[in-house]
């Protein structure tokens, strides 16, 4: 499954951001940490700010910081801003969809839609923060 | 097990008879299904047997049940290593989001321990986006196993 680039940026900033909600951070900051284009990230941020998930600060040492609540968000929340995920393969779009062929790969790609739907849906930001902590330090206590 | 909380003021325990009608009011109020013949079975064949668990929370008023826990271990099926399975979770409605149910998932995980499993496992219906954050706000992840099923007709 492939995530548009915009809907990766907002992920990428949304979750940089609540990983400290006391922080600031400007588009430049978090695009040098991902290495993508700052333009572009500028644009996907203005997004999450219309969406009520960042705020932005103006002035000197302005920036963007998590405005949102990580326990009840979820990464389907952040996607949704960005893309309507499985909206083209669980319906009939092309002529070939209406065939038995068609019909049949239609239902295996809603079945695959449905579940990632239900994974994106069922992962809150704070969670998906918390799992990444315990990797990290499942790690590092293995490396020790 | 008996671990007393001062904060919550919850101890945790196997279940007894007598938390039964608790335990299938609790269940009915959260899934709308009155379970009563299934819940005196899981206590008949559950409690306190090896590798089997019905875990309870109560308040500080002894037979006030908050919430339960249902698990097993269980190995070998379907080339399954010794894996703990969770089988149902309840939590008052009353008394949500007071860290009840991850008390009642961290006892099970122990016991679970004790009997020789190292990792847990439970199935949840794709929709039940509740149960299925609260798993997956313990750690939870999908697994190695895909569930498959057809309807008999």
């Amino acid at each position: 499954m492939r995530l548009q680039k915009a809907t990766h940026y907002g992920l990428y900033a949304v979750l940089e951001l609540a990983r400290d909600p006391d922080r600031q951070l400007s588009a430049t900051d978090i695009a040098d940490i991902y290495g993508i284009s700052s333009n572009h990230l500028a644009k996907v941020l203005r997004d999450l700010g219309r969406a009520g998930l960042v705020d932005s600060v103006r002035g000197a040492g302005g920036g963007y910081r998590f405005s949102g609540n990580s326990k009840r968000t979820t990464l389907m929340d952040v996607i949704n801003i960005f893309e309507d995920i499985g909206s083209d393969s669980s319906s009939a779009a092309d002529p070939g969809d209406q065939t038995d062929i068609g019909g049949a790969l239609l239902m295996v790609l809603g079945e695959i839609d449905d579940i990632a739907r239900a994974t994106f849906g069922s992962i809150t930001l704070d969670t998906l923060l918390k799992t990444m902590r315990w990797r990290e330090e499942k790690a590092a206590a293995l490396q020790s | 097990m008996n671990t007393q909380d001062r904060i919550l003021q919850i101890s945790l325990r196997p279940a007894v008879v007598s938390d039964l009608e608790k335990i299938i009011e609790m269940d009915a109020k959260v899934t709308g299904l009155a379970k009563k013949e299934y819940w005196e079975d899981r206590l008949n064949r559950f409690s306190e047997r090896d590798g089997r668990h019905l875990i309870i929370a109560e308040s500080s008023t002894p037979g006030d049940v908050l919430g339960f826990i249902v698990g097993e271990v269980r190995a070998w099926e379907f080339g399954s290593h010794p894996c703990g399975w969770i089988f149902a979770i309840g939590v008052s409605l009353d008394h949500r989001v007071q860290g009840i149910g991850e008390k009642l998932f961290d006892a099970m995980c122990d016991a679970f321990k004790a009997d020789g499993a190292n990792s847990v496992r439970t199935m949840i219906a794709r929709h039940d986006q509740l149960n299925m954050s609260f798993f997956r706000s313990q750690g939870m992840m999908g697994g190695p196993f895909i569930e498959l099923e057809k309807p008999l007709d």
